[in-house]
């Protein structure tokens, strides 16, 4: 049950976190000055959406969960983790950054997840 | 260069960014937390020496400084592309960790971690060929 858990933390506030943070940098709109000090104050701009704040509040819990699961679980945990994150992503795209997914970027999305999964069993 | 070429290529040239940072940056760091060597901390002037030892090695610098690169990348990228077509896109890093094993590292790669790399390959690809932002403009 605790492996359950640990398991939905990771995939769900690690992509839940990035999906925040991807938000809040939506709200600072396209970043078109890339001379360091616009880039700087477009970071800083971030710091101003509370979406920033709880993004990397949720992707701190995740990793810290992360760290508690491999001092009991073998890194060959991570895999389906990994994998699975892709689909937690764009499922959050479509309704959580309202991203339209077309069947040819799911097409992909799923390789991806495949080829993910094949390069972790591949390593052992 | 229209905007949407331009839009094109600043993904373009901030996912590869990401892919070549965030990989180097872990081995680098690695690298560098193995030479400081095993970490045995038992009082607090143990704990400042391995803290100075691990300040004083170069290799540790330069990857917190190639992750922090990722990082801006990954902020900047999302500010005007698909959080759905950034993230499958910068799998793309699995297949540069491969090749910095090979190379750099001298380790083998199984097939098996090959034929994943392959499919990551055809995936993003795919992925690649939608437009990197499907929402309006903010």
């Amino acid at each position: 049950m605790f492996k359950f858990i640990y398991f939905f933390m990771i995939v769900v506030a690690g992509t839940g976190g990035e999906l925040c943070v991807s938000r809040a940098m939506k709200q600072v709109g396209e970043v078109k000055d890339f001379r360091p000090a616009a880039v700087v104050g477009s970071l800083l701009r971030s710091l101003r959406s509370k979406w920033m704040w709880i993004g990397v509040g949720l992707m701190t819990l995740a990793f810290f969960s992360l760290l508690a699961v491999l001092s009991f679980e073998k890194v060959s945990f991570v895999v389906p983790v990994t994998a699975l994150s892709y689909v937690a992503g764009a499922l959050g795209g479509r309704f959580f950054l309202g991203e339209t997914i077309s069947s040819s970027r799911w097409t992909g999305i799923v390789l991806v997840c495949i080829g993910v999964t094949l390069v972790f069993l591949g390593k052992g | 260069m229209d905007s949407h070429k331009r839009l094109h290529f600043k993904t373009f040239a901030m996912i590869l960014i990401m892919i070549i940072a965030g990989p180097l940056g872990n081995v680098l760091l690695g690298k560098g937390m193995q030479s400081v060597g095993a970490t045995d901390v038992a009082t607090f002037s143990d704990l400042v020496h391995v803290v100075g030892r691990v300040l004083a090695s170069s290799d540790i610098w330069l990857g917190v400084a190639s992750l922090l690169t990722f990082f801006v990348a990954n902020l900047l990228v999302l500010s005007w592309a698909d959080y759905s077509y950034v993230q499958p896109a910068s799998s793309m890093a699995y297949g540069v960790v491969a090749l910095l094993a090979v190379f750099v590292l001298r380790e083998a790669v199984s097939p098996l971690r090959w034929a994943g790399i392959a499919v990551i390959c055809l995936g993003v690809f795919i992925v690649g060929r939608t437009h990197p932002r499907t929402t309006g403009h903010q």
